[in-house]
């Protein structure tokens, strides 16, 4: 008989007044016995609507039903054979507008929680599944991957997985792409996408650290003989932060997010005694509505800040981010300062930053998105006191490879053009994925970008 | 890992290091710089390519010791290793074509000018050298210098070497005699490159200036390199270090370096003492 309850299991988190001075990871996932309730709450529906609205076709119905069966590392088989990164996806997918989205147990009641399944079964192999991955024998052809974020690392994992030969190219010092240098420890902590790294490793994957590719070493010379390359997947993301061009945007304390990010979560400077330095604010402005604006505004808070505000310039409604980073923020008192739009940055002798000056904003008419059009109240100014400004309004690809490599071609937003069923580019042998292609998106989307293309790699080199 | 192959104190406070790289010496060219990470944790900083050795896979820094992570890199010993080294970044600077030309450092920014004149000459240009120094002690790469310019002069401001003058008075000097240069490239400290800007301004002769604004990434990733340039905001890492002095907002670009002083300060004091005690 199923669980008729018309709630999720909550999800057992940090108290939200402890977590807002520490980095340590807010959602503590479920117990066994959560698991258990929560997949009895599935109705096993033949035709599938969560699968369907799930971005890699995940048989979400079979996984539960293990669970249920208390056979989870049979659920984590299933959840394998179309996702390579459950631990990572099952924490930071936006489950309502995907599978959750179309759950039929959401039509009254909330749907099951999917997500919090999936990180479940997924963190319950890390920690017991004993097999440890053996290298392949080698099908003696080589390919690169560029950039080691989701799309990268997947696309090497399955090409390894059939014995090709991989070195994955990385600017940073660091492998993970966002998932180390964007999204912060309390949220996906880093020694998940690290064991993903090692295992990749363990499967003979190279990874080449410190090279980018453009300026080291061009995608040309990668394909040549000097380095033997059979075939090129770039993976290289979305990370060219954008400005607002607004006056006093290169004052002092002002960051963009990656900036903001980067330093608290790949240098760590959120540590006492780290070399990196942050500034330590008392107010802080997060210009933006997605997860990287809410990611800006934890870290903020966790820093110190006495105020956090995201200024929005459309409603609730509209916020990108997922449903439960707007949750958690709220929790931990960031303010919400919606339909405001930043039209200055203020400055003191020091040129330091020390306040924003808003217009507030009303909904008109639907624009091309289909959301409704922010409109300007006018003469509506007024100025919020902050110390600090970090911009999160968006980031498109780097145009780095682009200028290096010759017949590649882009479209007018800057992204590679990538056929979606196998990853082609305009240039032979050459495959694209994940935010490079699509702009900005999500994990479980750049993810199968990279199986897609791993799945075209292998069938043309295998010709 | 990367290893220094050698070390040698150029001065009291600035070291040359030739660190074994073979990617980046591979395609290192003058005016492009690198980044690198002392040791796990470390932060990462930016320093000029001072020279390569394509076959023997080694690239040249020089540094000057200010705050604490070049005095962690000081502290390196030749054979020992650094945690991360990646580059060439920047665009390389832009030399064909230059018949004669005018090249003004400033302190540990001839370090950086050094290659770029070195690049000059090979190429057949007409260089006149015009270096700066705070005092005699601090000179360096004097008969490197020497080497590969046509015309040489060296100033203090203290009178203890050469002439004692900031750098813009034998420039304008020369400018006012009437010499002709293509252009006047300059590096060095901020406020000097804005000067040097003055100077050659009414002599309408291009100027290129090498800014150096506080980096992490280096690859156009987290924009805290950016500057005004012609009143647009541009991402030094990729879109420089060179560029035309006549368009940089220099204030602007002096306020941006201060960010973090009170931060370096400390940083600096806690390295330092870090190296006392294991020193007793
Ligand atoms: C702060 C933040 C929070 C986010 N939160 C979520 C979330 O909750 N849920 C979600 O689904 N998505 C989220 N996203 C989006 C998600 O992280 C991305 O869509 C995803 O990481 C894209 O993967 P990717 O493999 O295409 O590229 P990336 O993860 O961007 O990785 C690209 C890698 O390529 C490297 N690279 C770039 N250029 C070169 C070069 N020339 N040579 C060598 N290497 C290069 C980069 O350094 C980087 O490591 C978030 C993004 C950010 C920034
Ligand atoms: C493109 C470029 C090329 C450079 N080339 C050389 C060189 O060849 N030789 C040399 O001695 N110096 C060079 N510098 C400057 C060098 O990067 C700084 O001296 C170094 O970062 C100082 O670090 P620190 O921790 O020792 O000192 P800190 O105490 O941290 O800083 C001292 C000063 O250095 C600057 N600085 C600090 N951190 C950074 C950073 N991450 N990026 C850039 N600047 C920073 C700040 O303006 C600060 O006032 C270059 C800088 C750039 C941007
Ligand atoms: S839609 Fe909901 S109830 Fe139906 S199979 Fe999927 S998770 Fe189970
Ligand atoms: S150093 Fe990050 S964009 Fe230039």
């Amino acid at each position: 008989m199923p669980n008729m309850s018309l709630k999720k299991n909550p999800m057992p988190s940090q108290d939200p007044v402890e977590r807002a001075s520490n980095f340590k990871e807010v959602a503590l996932g479920y117990t066994k016995e959560m698991a258990l309730d929560e997949a009895q709450r599935c109705l096993s529906c033949k035709n599938k609507p969560c699968t369907k609205g799930c971005p890699v076709q995940i048989d979400i119905p079979a996984f539960i039903k293990k669970v249920a069966e208390e056979d989870f590392e049979g659920a984590y088989d299933i959840i394998a054979k179309d996702s390579s990164l459950p631990a990572v996806c099952g924490r930071v997918c936006p489950q309502e507008n995907q599978c959750e989205k179309y759950c039929v147990r959401g039509i009254k009641g909330e749907p099951v929680g999917i997500g919090r399944l999936e990180r479940f079964v997924a963190d319950w192999h890390n920690e017991n599944a004993k097999e440890a991955p053996v290298k392949p024998a080698s099908n003696g052809h080589k390919v690169a991957i560029i950039g080691s974020g989701p799309s990268g690392l997947t696309c090497a994992g399955d090409l390894a997985k059939k014995g090709y030969e991989v070195t994955v190219f990385e600017a940073l010092h660091t492998a993970g792409g966002v998932l180390v240098y964007g999204i912060p420890e309390f949220r996906l902590p880093k020694a998940i996408v690290q064991k993903e790294v090692d295992g990749l490793k363990a499967l003979g994957v190279k990874i080449e650290t410190n090279t980018v590719v453009g300026k080291t070493v061009s995608v040309d010379e990668l394909m040549s003989d000097e380095f033997g390359f059979e075939a090129v997947f770039i993976g290289s993301g979305a990370g060219l932060p954008s400005f607002m061009n607004i006056p006093g945007e290169n004052l002092k304390a002002v960051y963009s997010a990656n900036e903001f990010l980067t330093r608290i979560n790949l240098m760590k400077a959120y540590r006492e005694g780290a070399d990196t330095p942050i500034k330590h604010s008392k107010a802080v402005a997060v210009v933006g509505g997605g997860n990287v604006a809410m990611d800006a505004a934890r870290c903020a808070k966790r820093l110190g800040a006495e105020h956090v505000y995201i200024v929005y310039r459309r409603s609730e409604a509209e916020l990108p981010a997922r449903r439960e980073e707007v949750e958690h923020a709220k929790e931990e008192g960031i303010e919400f300062k919606l339909l405001n739009n930043p039209v200055e940055i203020l400055g003191g002798e020091d040129r330091f930053v020390n306040g924003i000056k808003c217009i507030r904003m009303e909904l008109g008419e639907p624009d091309a998105s289909g959301r409704r059009r922010p409109v300007a109240v006018p003469g509506s100014e007024f100025v919020l006191d902050v110390d600090c400004v970090i911009m999160a309004i968006g980031t498109s690809p780097n145009p780095l490879i682009k200028n290096t490599t010759e017949g590649l071609d882009t479209n007018s937003h800057g992204c590679i053009v990538a056929e979606e069923e196998t990853g082609k580019t305009s240039k032979d042998m050459v495959y694209a994925g994940g935010d490079a292609v699509t702009g900005a998106a999500t994990v479980i989307l750049a993810m199968g970008a990279g199986k897609t293309a791993a799945k075209a790699i292998d069938e043309a080199l295998s010709k | 890992m990367y290893k220094i192959v050698k070390k040698q104190e150029l001065n009291p406070t600035v070291t040359l290091m030739s660190i074994e790289a073979p990617m980046v010496a591979r395609k290192a060219l003058a005016g492009q710089f690198i980044i690198l990470r002392v040791d796990e944790d470390g932060e990462r900083i930016p320093l000029t390519i001072a020279g390569y050795d394509r076959k023997g896979g080694t690239v040249d820094i020089i540094f000057q010791v200010v705050g604490a992570t070049t005095e962690k890199l000081n502290h390196k010993k030749q054979g020992e290793c650094i945690q991360d080294f990646v580059g060439p970044l920047g665009v390389a600077s832009h030399l064909e074509g230059l018949k004669k030309v005018c090249v003004v450092g400033g302190g540990v920014g001839n370090a950086i000018a050094y290659p770029i004149v070195k690049a000059l000459h090979e190429q057949g240009s007409d260089v006149t050298a015009i270096l700066g120094f705070r005092n005699k002690d601090l000179v360096i790469l004097e008969d490197e210098f020497r080497a590969a310019s046509n015309n040489f002069i060296i100033c203090t401001d203290d009178g203890s070497y050469g002439e004692k003058a900031l750098v813009t008075e034998p420039l304008k000097r020369l400018l006012e005699s009437g010499e002709q240069f293509d252009e006047v490239i300059t590096i060095g400290p901020i406020v000097m490159m804005k000067f040097v800007t003055k100077t050659v301004q009414p002599f309408g002769i291009p100027c290129i200036v090498s800014m150096s604004p506080i980096m992490v990434d280096g690859t156009g990733m987290c924009g805290g390199c950016r500057l005004t340039v012609d009143g647009k905001t541009k991402f030094a890492c990729v879109d420089g270090p060179d560029f035309d002095g006549y368009k940089v907002d220099f204030d602007e670009a002096i306020d941006r370096g201060s960010m973090y002083k009170a931060f370096e300060a400390q940083a600096r004091e806690a390295a330092c003492n870090l190296y006392k005690m294991e020193v007793k």
